[in-house]
């Protein structure tokens, strides 16, 4: 893990990257995937470093792909009163409520 | 009566509008094309009995004088539209048997013009895919086979199949990278991406939501304008739909290109690409040429940087759109020891390989330190990209390139390779960078007898142009020929 981008990045990802990046995606990766799906990100990433190359000196981040403005609208309620709709595919509900895990002991 | 799936959308109106046969007819006939198809994955949910009553009110409406744009036509629908009261699971298991109470604003459209839907079909989880092989329904098998099973492309793979073994006169799609265009090319069929905007987002599952734009796949180019101009259109609930008036495109097809500007981008031309690629592209610019078009030499230099950065901002747009799959809603639920464990369990169980690994991509660019050198970065080449086309403009009125570097290759080839797999849509991302329509046009057969296509590119809004230059290919390409039936 010695190479920088030339924005100062370290590429390659380790086991220990992998398990931080799967805690933060809430996802889990068995410890003995650790290794092999490091291998697979840092060929990802080391492919995608070559964005390194591109002068971008100047040019703005592009955050819409259409010049448009962004519209606005009254602040009013515009839906509603659709709780079985809403309720419709929950995986566990009651009395009008979805049920999840407890979540405060 | 002649096979009605043959026909084309277009013939296949007119001829319900001159009396020749009904909608239940030919609903009928694409029904049973469909039962004799299902070597070939297409569809994964059947919507049949829907479909013939859909059919019977078309026919009614029809008799009162009441016919919209689309009146009593079969057509498929990528899963990934929300159809009320219809199972949508983007082909992912983590959405189970969602059935939305809500209708997309796309299918929406359709269906106020008549639309009959014969089911809902196969695509890559979540659109995360280039061949179709992601689903959570299995891969999407091409009509078009040489020795061995080959994949149709994707993510709308099942929309391509279906439309290339005549299972429906048409089909939506979604494009984020490639994936109405690159599809189209592996299946003979025509598949445009319009500009971002142009379709409403609303009610259609999530990838990478600023550059996803629906769009269809069809037999012809006619074929598609008639379906885009049904499916577009202005929606106050996408704050990025545009507020514009569809223009008239069926009416640009066929239209003179005289004086057109045609613009070759000289980048388009990589390694390793097939000879019959490149000769097929060289034909292209005779024909555009013959029917009356100048061919001007362009320059695109920042072409070699849109896959990587494709690859930073859409796992970066799906990382973030893809957590809402918790677990807690709706879709499936793993109980775990605690919160935490749940939402871990549901997310592992029910995503497969390649979303994890682009949520986990996403998620990584996104993070803390690597923010600025990954994701900011990639937002500044994805300017680059469009200061490249918009000089462009300065000297052409449209692009020609080939829709892929590659024709259909064998169903499990390149699964294991993700960076190998992602270099198909090479030539496709461009214009979902940039925000641009493209259409793939089928031009030719390669060497197998396997459909290649080309590409037309054109700027923002000017779908218009974009139809007539697809039109004038495709008149000049006369491609008729279709797959062999060996699947029913």
């Amino acid at each position: 893990m010695t190479d920088q981008t030339p924005s100062g990045a370290q590429t390659g990802v380790s086991a220990a990257d992998v398990k931080k990046i799967a805690r933060l995606s809430r996802l889990h990766v068995d410890e003995a995937q650790l290794e092999p799906l490091a291998e697979d990100l840092s060929g990802i990433l080391k492919w995608i470093e070559q964005l390194g190359e591109v002068d971008v000196e100047g040019a703005e981040p592009m955050t819409s792909a259409v010049d448009m403005a962004a519209p606005l609208r009254k602040d009013d309620i515009t839906d509603g009163g659709v709780r079985d709709q809403v309720l419709a595919n929950a995986p566990k509900s009651d009395d009008g409520f979805f049920v999840v895990p407890r979540s405060v002991e | 009566m002649s096979d009605l799936t043959k026909l084309t959308l277009d013939a296949a109106l007119t001829g319900m509008a001159n009396g020749e046969f009904s909608s239940v007819e030919i609903t009928k006939a694409h029904i049973d094309a469909i039962k004799d198809a299902g070597k070939l994955n297409a569809f994964i949910t059947d919507t049949h009995d829907l479909a013939l009553e859909q059919a019977a009110a078309s026919d009614a409406r029809r008799a009162k004088g009441e016919a919209g744009l689309l009146e009593g036509a079969p057509l498929g629908v990528k899963d990934l539209f929300c159809t009320t009261g219809v199972r949508t699971t983007a082909c992912s298991k983590i959405l189970g048997d969602f059935t939305p109470t809500y209708e997309s604003s796309v299918t929406a459209n359709m269906k106020a013009d008549g639309m009959v839907m014969l089911g809902k079909l196969n695509l890559d989880e979540f659109a995360m895919g280039s061949s179709n092989e992601t689903s959570f329904y299995g891969p999407v098998i091409n009509p078009w086979r040489k020795d061995a099973d080959l994949v149709p492309g994707g993510s709308s793979g099942g929309s391509a199949s279906a439309v290339a073994a005549d299972l429906c006169l048409g089909a939506t799609a979604t494009d984020t990278g490639g994936s109405i265009r690159q599809p189209a090319a592996f299946t003979g069929t025509v598949g445009i991406k319009p500009t971002y905007g142009r379709c409403s987002r609303w009610g259609t599952v999530a990838f990478a939501s600023s550059l996803d734009q629906a769009g269809p796949i069809a037999k012809t180019v006619k074929d598609s304008a008639i379906l885009l101009q049904s499916m577009a259109g202005y929606d106050a609930k996408d704050s990025t739909s545009l507020n514009l008036p569809v223009p008239d495109w069926v009416s640009a097809c066929g239209a003179s290109i005289k004086g057109m500007k045609i613009g070759i981008p000289k980048e388009y031309t990589i390694d390793g690409m097939p000879k019959e690629i490149e000769d097929l592209w060289q034909q292209g610019m005779k024909w555009l040429e013959a029917a009356g078009a100048e061919i001007v030499h362009i320059s695109l230099p920042h072409t070699k940087y849109a896959l990587p950065a494709y690859y930073v901002v859409a796992p970066a747009e799906a990382s973030s759109n893809l957590a809402r799959y918790d677990g807690m809603r709706y879709g499936l639920r793993v109980e775990g020891e605690n919160l935490n464990d749940t939402y871990e369990r549901t997310r592992t169980e029910g995503f497969g390989d390649e979303v994890r690994r682009r949520i986990m991509i996403g998620t990584y660019v996104l993070s803390s330190g690597y923010y600025d050198a990954y994701y900011l970065r990639a937002q500044k080449v994805r300017t680059k990209i469009a200061d490249d086309f918009k000089a462009a403009w300065e000297k052409c009125d449209a692009i020609l390139t080939p829709t892929c570097p590659s024709g259909p290759f064998p169903v499990g080839h390149k699964f294991n390779d993700p960076v190998k797999m992602y270099l198909n849509d090479i030539f496709t991302v461009t214009a979902n960078l940039a925000g641009l329509p493209g259409i793939s046009v089928p031009a030719g057969l390669d060497a197998n007898g396997l459909p290649l296509g080309l590409q037309i590119i054109g700027r923002a809004l000017d779908e218009e142009t974009v139809f007539k230059a697809a039109s004038a290919l495709e008149d000049a390409a006369g491609f008729s020929a279709k797959p062999l039936k060996w699947w029913g």
